[in-house]
């Protein structure tokens, strides 16, 4: 597996200034857990943010505050996270299973793709919803698209991003295949056909509309569910 | 031991000393539980991570809980800490990244997490990781320095100020775009320097 798409760089910074939601979490985490790349990328941009905390002014820090935590780390036994120098990371590496679901997903929808369940809501077309445990406006769900399909072309409301998680499929921008991520503005439009005679199944952050501007389109919004 | 004179430190002390020197307390801590070389840790990154906490809208008593909170997992995850992820302030800047995103926005820092313990494809021990790691943050904080000042505004507001790309736009009177591009050429720079030191 090769990943030919991957995050735009303020996207990594984004993600590494951690002002992110728990769906964007989840999409671009799962994107990282795929490439290698990324995560290299991830490490330059989170640099930053530590050269940042090194010139910060300071603020004054109660008095007994090291004492309390010292107190606090006796007292309850925390366990080190041990290690010999020779081991001193034990890295995990990407399950290369072309069924598997990274990390970040798992806690949601389950171990495999072959484990997931759908709900039909076009011919040709399964989605799964996402339920997220913290409060956002973003939505996060998975699509199982059948082969040959095409989506009606289509704008966003915000940024959105699709990770490919299976099969694959085409586009203005290329061909998205396993671990590929599209990382689109409010600007985008596309019209993505499955490439290939497997089903595309997909992950998909999208940020939720933006405020309706005029009384007349919040009156209107559940009528034509924009 | 040292004196007093020498304990107190210069308020931006030269990069490349303090990635050493912070390195090495790391592994004291790892290795031997050593609370004189945690102390000095915390003496140091104690009040930049409640300074970052306080930008982000924490109250005092919130900040000084997250001080707390990040530090005990400094002290415990100390043994996974290894020079050639970064400088110490890069990894206890994502410690306490993370626990902002859990009590302050009060969202989920789990999908760091997940993937925390993935090894980087470019993972290589080359016994030369000291010197390595100093060089690369010379560069990394000349990088941050030489930032033209319209890019320095806005890296410092998304990650001190925890502000979205959109709040940091209404800000500064600036279409969304321009933030976006503004970090782009900041992340290049960075970029640039790091692949320098490869
Ligand atoms: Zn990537």
């Amino acid at each position: 597996m090769t990943v030919v798409h991957h995050l735009d760089d303020s996207t990594l910074m984004r993600f590494a200034s951690g002002n992110v939601d728990e769906a964007f979490s989840v999409a671009i985490a799962a994107h990282l857990e795929l490439c290698g790349q990324c995560r290299a990328a991830l490490r330059a941009a989170e640099s930053c943010g530590g050269r940042l905390l090194e010139l910060t002014d300071v603020a004054d820090i109660e008095d007994d505050a090291f004492d309390r935590l010292r107190d606090h780390i006796e007292g309850s036994e925390i366990n080190l996270v041990q290690l010999k120098p020779s081991d001193a990371r034990p890295a995990r590496h990407a399950d290369a299973s072309e069924t598997s679901i990274p990390k970040p997903l798992q806690c949601y929808v389950g171990l495999s793709l072959d484990d997931v369940t759908w709900t039909t809501v076009a011919p040709g077309v399964l989605k799964r919803d996402i339920t997220l445990s913290t409060k956002t406006t973003n939505k996060l769900y998975m699509l199982h698209i059948a082969a040959g399909k095409q989506m009606p072309e289509h704008g966003h409301g915000g940024s959105e991003l699709t990770l490919v998680l299976s099969g694959a499929y085409k586009d203005h921008h290329g061909r998205f295949a396993r671990g590929d991520i599209a990382d689109l503005d409010e600007h985008d439009e596309h019209q993505p056909r499955v490439d290939g005679d497997q089903p595309c199944i997909c992950l998909i952050a999208a940020e939720g509309h933006t405020k309706p501007k005029g009384l007349v389109a919040r009156l209107l919004r559940p009528i034509v569910g924009i | 031991m040292v004196s007093a004179r020498q304990q107190a430190t210069p308020s931006c002390p030269k990069s490349a000393d303090l990635a050493k020197h912070h390195a090495e307390l790391m592994v004291k801590v790892a290795q031997h539980q050593d609370w004189v070389a945690f102390q000095e840790l915390f003496l140091f990154f104690g009040p930049r991570v409640k300074a970052m906490m306080l930008k982000a809208g924490a109250d005092n008593a919130l900040a000084e809980d997250v001080v707390q909170e990040t530090m005990t997992k400094v002290w415990r995850k100390a043994g996974l800490y290894v020079a050639n992820r970064g400088s110490v302030s890069a990894w206890v800047y994502t410690v306490a990244r993370n626990t902002r995103i859990d009590r302050v926005r009060r969202a989920s820092s789990q999908a760091y997490d997940d993937i925390d313990d993935l090894d980087l494809e470019s993972d290589e021990p080359t016994g030369e990781d000291q010197a390595h790691l100093s060089q690369q943050a010379t560069s990394i904080a000349a990088a941050v320095q030489e930032l033209p000042k319209e890019q320095r505004e806005v890296i410092e507001l998304a990650f001190m100020h925890d502000l979205p790309q959109s709040e940091i736009a209404e800000k500064l009177s600036l279409p969304l775009g321009t933030v976006k591009s503004r970090l782009r050429l900041a992340y290049g720079k960075l970029k640039v320097r790091l692949e320098d030191y490869k």
